[in-house]
């Protein structure tokens, strides 16, 4: 089976993609927004998950208002980077994984989820500046991602709660996969802005730290936020947040914060990122080294099991 | 058009927020072809010819005299107000050279210097910036709650 094993939260700011293509990231402004993405690209790197989920919005690059579906999930073999206006960002094309894919699409509509499937998308920096935070800049990306978008941009954007719920229904498609894939999931974008209208640049830090706090702690508050909240206190476009519940509903309820990091602002946005791992897995990572090197994978006892059970009634049979 | 909208007029709570123009479903309808003429700008040789002849370009879109009128003069707050989206017009503001900060600054009414000096220390303060009523009450009570709870924690 395919299952989570950590969440990532991260901003997706268009200018930090900028400065990452410009080669501005030296420069003290950025210096200190990427300082903070230093740990979580080490702790990418011993990760190494098979498979990323990535849930973000499309920037009116591959939907425009002709079609705005809610939740619409990649299923294609490849996604490549979008012309946002500037030429399409110097990123490598993302891989995607069809069979996981259409395998979580399938699963979560039978969940009651509706969702829509994209078999040809191009992605734009709500995708692909998270994968550079985490992953840097490498000539190919190192695992294949699945794209997941969600309609922030027109309100109303689902609600957190039905965001969490189908972040359970994904957890729960991973677990009947055939395959044993080890998958991170990321929620994107945000945390508090305004970049349209008067009351643009408007930041609000509290609301950002009880956003952090509670989502690992209490996700039911954070899930209750209503809409209004959202936008009042964290900006219109702050609305955004909401894609972290995806995140955290793919996680179980017991989850470890391993790793966090805030700052204002980079453009007209407060950055924020949080690193969680399923306890599960925190456990067996805090207990590496200790174990004695059997060289017996995960399940193999089931297998053993498995066979013995053939064996005794292939027996009893005569055969 | 010459229908009467039967949902014009409906209030929203966001409709309280101050400064906001909130792209809700019935926007997306009425900016339609606004943000489908900030769309086409996505194409280098789209940018030329509207470049070229701004006024003929806006031809091809079946825009309000209103919306072609905020477009051409680049008041960005009024291109929000009948029906653009941000993410839309800032297309727009691409085609000008002007980046997502630079077209915030100007819907704020100050310098680009200034707007970007204000993010630095911290951004707008959402202090009197919740709610068109002076009281302030719907927004003020739930983030009083959570300041007092992220300080508990971090103390």
């Amino acid at each position: 089976m395919a299952r989570i094993i950590a969440g990532v939260g991260s901003s997706h700011v268009p200018a930090i993609g900028a400065a990452i293509d410009n080669g501005r990231t030296e420069e003290p402004y950025w210096k200190r927004v990427f300082s903070g993405f230093e740990h979580s690209k080490e702790w990418m790197e011993k990760t190494k998950p098979d498979v990323a989920i990535v849930v973000y919005n499309d920037h009116a690059s591959a939907f425009s208002v002709d079609i705005i579906p809610t939740f619409a999930l990649g299923c294609a073999a490849e996604f490549p980077p979008a012309d946002e206006g500037w030429g399409p960002r110097p990123v490598p094309v993302v891989k995607g994984h069809p069979a996981l894919a259409s395998h979580i699409a399938q699963s979560v509509i039978l969940d009651e989820f509706d969702i829509t499937v994209v078999n040809k998308m191009e992605v734009d920096h709500g995708l692909t500046v998270p994968l550079n935070l985490l992953f840097g800049s490498p000539k190919e990306w190192p695992c294949p991602v699945i794209p997941l978008a969600v309609n922030v941009v027109m309100y109303p954007p689902p609600t957190g709660h039905r965001c969490f719920m189908l972040g359970r229904a994904i957890r729960k498609a991973l677990a009947s996969y055939p395959e044993d894939l080890r998958v991170v999931i990321f929620g994107t974008g945000g945390m508090s802005h305004q970049i349209s209208g008067p009351r643009a640049g408007l930041i609000n830090s509290k609301f950002d730290k009880a956003f952090l706090d509670n989502l690992t702690k209490s996700p039911k508050k954070v899930m209750s936020i209503p809409h209004i909240e959202y936008m009042r206190e964290a900006g219109a476009e702050g609305i955004e947040m909401v894609m972290w519940l995806i995140m955290r509903g793919a996680l179980d309820d017991d989850i470890e914060e391993v790793y966090r990091f805030y700052t204002v602002p980079a453009s007209n946005t407060a950055v924020g990122h949080i690193i969680l791992e399923n306890k599960r897995r925190a456990a067996k990572a805090a207990k590496k080294g200790k174990r004695p090197a059997v060289g017996k994978k995960p399940g193999a006892g089931k297998h053993k099991r498995a066979a013995a059970r053939a064996n005794h009634r292939n027996v009893r049979r005569g055969k | 058009m010459a229908r009467t909208n039967p949902t014009a007029g409906v209030e929203h709570d966001y409709d309280d927020i101050p400064g906001t123009f909130v792209f809700d479903a019935e926007k997306s309808r009425q900016g339609y072809h606004l943000n489908m003429f900030c769309m086409s700008l996505m194409k280098d040789e789209n940018r030329k010819a509207f470049k070229a002849d701004e006024a003929a370009y806006l031809q091809k879109f079946p825009m309000t005299r209103e919306q072609r009128e905020a477009i051409l003069k680049r008041h960005w707050n009024r291109m929000l107000e009948l029906g653009g989206n941000i993410y839309f017009t800032a297309k727009l503001g691409a085609t000008d050279g002007l980046s997502f900060q630079q077209v915030a600054a100007i819907m704020t009414g100050s310098t680009q210097q200034d707007y970007a000096e204000m993010m630095l220390k911290g951004g707008r303060s959402v202090e009197g910036n919740r709610s068109k009523s002076k009281n302030e009450k719907p927004g003020k009570k739930p983030v009083n709650k959570q300041s007092k709870k992220s300080s508990k924690k971090r103390g």
